[in-house]
């Protein structure tokens, strides 16, 4: 029967929760580097026993683990994320212009088919490869040195490159999403980028339709539909059928529209799951009411599940990475949220129990399925 | 014989005990001792210092024989209980939130 893997990053160390392939008993081992944040653990597609893992600290700065053994050894591997040439200057806070400052990896998307290369993005926002495994990196700096770089600007949560997804069907075609500038697809392998949020409208810029400056919280993609792109913006669900060409809203009749985790089904393309939070100043569900809200068609029409999570006094946020789905069947998914709890459920999300209550908050939630 | 004390997060990363002893060149610095220290654990690279400008880390701080030295210049000579070993320089996280 296979199993399951779930990498857990939180405030305070990364966890791992293993299980059959029931879901049904888990067990979770860690902290693995306690006390650091660790914002995001994933593992390789080619090699499931490859793992990276960011580790990061205010004190001390940022540094990528990585396993062969599938989490049980861990080595620290490079760290040194250089900007490539001059780092150029962004739009800050208080509407000044301020150079770019390598502070922490938000995520890390090992390749689908070569276990040593690994993207990771970066805040303030790049993009960096590595091809050893990650003992060394290399930006790829046409995203940096974009034209529309000095109309980025940070979000809430700073300048942070969040989501990398790479085309199972073009190698040389990559999504990435940076907070607050938008979305961006390159189709040469990371040698020029387009920015990609013509449909978006966010009320919070001055042009709410603007090409850069849009506060992209995450996007999804099932790989069976490779030009199909969900996305969670600050406000407003959107789609996108054409790589990113036109979006057009979904959020139909959700109870609010913002969020941040988006994910997509792994067997039915057109069902789509958001945690939709009560607002951008009140980062708790609406009602105290943890739901997940599910859509079957694409978008427009949701509907919330609730069975199994707290309908009562919940409030707790879900982080843009923090939500995932396995690949059985019936698929499972899952979502960590700040209180600490990991929440999964192994029938497409109509029942839910926590499978573990009490850890540091979540910053990311990834999930393995071991043959 | 340098002695240099690490904060805890930086003993489990190196993996070292409660205390690293170094041997140094005359004159014994902070640039110096910081060097000789990153040379041993490559995994302190970055951790203490900027990897680019070789700045100390905000909330880095370096103590000796009761002293803060974190703001004297990398190239000032320690303090000579420090350079004979009689006291140990200090890395410290500093104290900020948790």
């Amino acid at each position: 029967m296979s199993s399951v893997r779930l990498l857990v990053g939180t405030r305070k160390g990364a966890f791992i929760l293993t299980a059959d392939g029931t879901r049904d008993k888990w067990e979770v081992t860690g902290p693995f580097f306690g006390g650091w944040e660790m914002y995001h653990v994933n593992g390789s597609p080619a090699d499931p026993n490859r793992l990276y893992a960011s580790q990061s600290s205010g004190w001390f700065g940022q540094l990528i683990q990585r396993s062969d053994d599938g989490g049980r050894t861990w080595e620290p591997v490079g760290n040194d994320f250089a900007y490539d040439g001059e780092p150029g200057e962004h739009l800050f806070y208080d509407g000044t212009a301020r150079p770019f400052e390598f502070k922490r990896i938000w995520h890390l998307e090992p390749s689908r088919t070569d276990p040593d290369v690994v993207y990771a993005g970066g805040e303030d926002a790049a993009l960096f490869r590595s091809a050893d495994g990650g003992q060394n990196w290399q930006e790829l700096p046409a995203l940096r040195t974009h034209p529309s770089h000095p109309r980025w600007q940070p979000g809430a949560g700073g300048m942070c490159l969040h989501t990398i997804i790479l085309d199972p069907a073009d190698q040389d075609r990559m999504y990435v999403a940076i907070s607050a500038a938008g979305a961006f697809r390159t189709d040469d392998a990371g040698a020029s980028w387009l920015p990609i949020n013509r449909g978006l409208r966010s009320g919070q810029i001055p042009d709410e339709d603007a090409e850069v400056g849009h506060c992209v919280h995450r996007l999804a993609m099932h790989p069976s539909r490779p030009d199909t792109l969900f996305m969670q913006k600050h406000w407003d669900v959107l789609r996108t059928d054409d790589a990113g060409g036109v979006w057009r809203e979904v959020s139909g009749d959700l109870p609010t529209d913002f969020g941040f985790p988006i994910a997509v089904h792994a067997h039915e393309p057109e069902t789509v799951y958001v945690v939709p939070i009560t607002s951008d100043s009140l980062h708790y569900p609406p009602d105290g009411r943890l739901r997940v809200y599910r859509s079957r068609t694409g978008g427009e029409a949701w509907e919330p599940l609730t069975s199994g999570l707290p309908q009562s006094d919940c409030y707790v946020n879900v982080l843009r990475d923090a939500m995932t789905v396995d690949t059985l069947d019936p698929c499972g998914i899952y979502f960590g949220t700040t209180g600490g709890q990991v929440y999964g459920s192994a029938d497409g999300g109509d029942t839910w129990s926590a499978i573990v209550r009490d850890l540091p908050a979540v910053l990311s939630v990834e999930v393995q399925v071991l043959p | 014989m340098i002695r240099v004390v690490l904060p805890a997060h930086l003993k489990n990363l190196a993996r070292v005990g409660s205390e690293v002893r170094l041997e140094v060149g005359q004159p014994v610095t902070q640039r110096v001792v910081l060097d000789a220290l990153e040379e041993r654990y490559p995994v302190l690279r970055g951790t203490i210092r900027d990897r680019r400008t070789g700045q100390r880390r905000a909330f880095i701080r370096f103590y000796a024989c009761e002293e803060d030295l974190s703001n004297e210049p990398p190239d000032s000579p320690l303090p000579q209980r420090v350079v004979q070993g009689e006291e140990p320089f200090l890395v410290i996280g500093a104290m900020a939130g948790g």
